[in-house]
C-alpha cells in the first residue's frame, strides 16, 4: 500500500498544481471562474436579501450587512480618506466582501483554492484601483497639477528633484499598483502551496514504510489543520489590507498638499 | 567518480530566503512599535491600527516579491 500512495502523490507541489483542468467550453469555464462568479453572486444576493425589508430593529442578516458596511465606512473610508471618503464607502465595502469571499474559498472544503491564487484576478482588481485613483487625482487637480503634485513634492531644494522625481514616479505609477496585485496574489498562492506541502507531505510520510516517518506524517496533518486556520485569518487580513491601501491611494490623490 | 554528497533543488529558494530577511525584521519592528504605542497610550489603539496594517502590508510586499520571483526564475530542470 505504501509504495502505491507514494507513487500517486504528486510531491513536491509545484506551479502546475494551480492549472486545474477546465470544466466546460474549452478553457472558458474553470474552477476559478466558477468561484469568482459564486463570490460575486454571494455579495449581491447577501446585500439584496439583507436590505429587502429593512427594519428599525435589525434582523440577523440585516445586522450582519450593516456591521460589515459600518466597519468599512467608519474604519476605512472615514478614517483614511476623511469625511470626503463617505462616497467611496459602498465601493470599498463590496470590494472588501468580494475579496474576502474569493480568499476564503481557499479553506472551504470542496473549493479548497482561492481564485486570487491566479495573478489575473488580482491584476484586474489592482487595475480598477489604479484607474480610480488616477482619475480622481486628474479630475481634482487637472493633469498638469496632479503630475506636479506627485512628481515634484513641494518643500525640497531643487537639486534633490533629480533623485526625488524618478523615485516618486516609480512609486506612484509603477510599484503601487504592482504591489497591490502581487501582495494579494502571493499571499493566496503561498497559502495554497503551504497547505499542499503539509497534506501531500503527510501522505508521502505515511506511505514511506518507516514507522518514525509515518508518525511524522500525522504531525504533518496536524500542521495542515493549523495552517488552514491561519489561512482563514490571512484571507480576511488581505481583504482588509487591499481595501485600506485602496483608500489610502485615493486619499493621496485627493489631498491638497503633498 | 564516487559521489559523496549532492545538493539538489533550486538556488532560487535561497534567493527567497535572503529576500525574506529584511521584510521579516521590518514587520517585527512595525508590530513592536504598535504594541509599544498601545501600551503607552491605550486609547490610541484604534487610531493607529490602520497605520499598523499599512506598514505591515508595505514591508511584507518585498518578501512576497521574493516568493514570486523564486518561482518565476527557477530553472526548468
Amino acid at each position: 500500500m505504501g509504495d502505491q500512495v507514494l507513487a500517486d502523490t504528486p510531491f513536491p507541489p509545484s506551479v502546475e498544481d494551480f492549472y486545474l483542468p477546465s470544466i466546460a467550453f474549452g478553457s472558458w469555464v474553470t474552477k476559478f471562474s466558477l468561484l469568482v462568479w459564486l463570490a460575486v453572486a454571494f455579495v449581491i444576493i447577501f446585500f439584496l436579501v439583507a436590505y429587502r425589508n429593512p427594519k428599525l430593529v435589525p434582523t440577523k442578516g440585516q445586522w450582519l450587512a450593516e456591521s460589515a458596511y459600518g466597519f468599512i465606512r467608519d474604519g476605512v473610508a472615514k478614517e483614511v480618506i476623511g469625511s470626503d471618503g463617505l462616497r467611496f464607502a459602498p465601493y470599498l465595502t463590496s470590494l472588501f466582501l468580494f475579496i474576502f469571499m474569493a480568499n476564503i474559498f481557499g479553506v472551504i472544503p470542496l473549493a479548497q483554492i482561492s481564485p486570487m491564487a491566479h495573478i489575473a484576478y488580482p491584476i484586474v482588481l489592482a487595475l480598477s484601483t489604479y484607474v480610480l485613483y488616477l482619475y480622481l487625482g486628474i479630475k481634482k487637480h487637472g493633469l498638469g497639477g496632479y503630475l506636479k503634485d506627485r512628481l515634484f513634492p513641494p518643500g525640497a531644494p531643487w537639486p534633490l528633484y533629480v533623485l526625488l522625481t524618478p523615485i516618486e514616479f516609480t512609486q506612484y505609477f509603477i510599484t503601487q499598483p504592482l504591489t497591490l496585485a502581487v501582495r494579494l496574489f502571493a499571499n493566496m498562492f503561498a497559502g495554497h502551496l503551504i497547505l499542499l506541502v503539509f497534506t501531500l507531505g503527510g501522505f508521502v510520510l505515511l506511505g514511506s514504510g518507516n514507522i518514525a516517518l509515518a508518525a511524522a506524517g500525522f504531525i504533518s496533518f496536524g500542521m495542515a489543520i493549523v495552517m488552514t486556520l491561519f489561512e482563514a485569518i490571512v484571507a480576511i487580513l488581505q481583504a482588509y489590507v487591499f481595501v485600506v491601501l485602496t483608500a489610502s491611494y485615493i486619499q493621496v490623490s485627493l489631498s491638497d498638499e503633498h | 567518480m564516487n559521489l559523496l554528497a549532492e545538493v539538489s533543488g533550486n538556488i532560487s529558494s535561497i534567493g527567497y530566503g535572503l529576500a525574506a530577511i529584511g521584510p521579516g525584521i521590518g514587520v517585527g519592528i512595525v508590530f513592536a512599535a504598535y504594541i509599544q504605542a498601545t501600551a503607552r497610550q491605550p486609547e490610541s489603539a484604534s487610531l493607529t491600527r490602520t497605520y499598523l496594517f499599512l506598514g505591515f502590508a508595505l514591508s511584507e510586499a518585498l518578501a512576497l516579491f521574493g516568493l514570486v520571483l523564486a518561482f518565476v526564475f527557477r530553472s526548468s530542470t
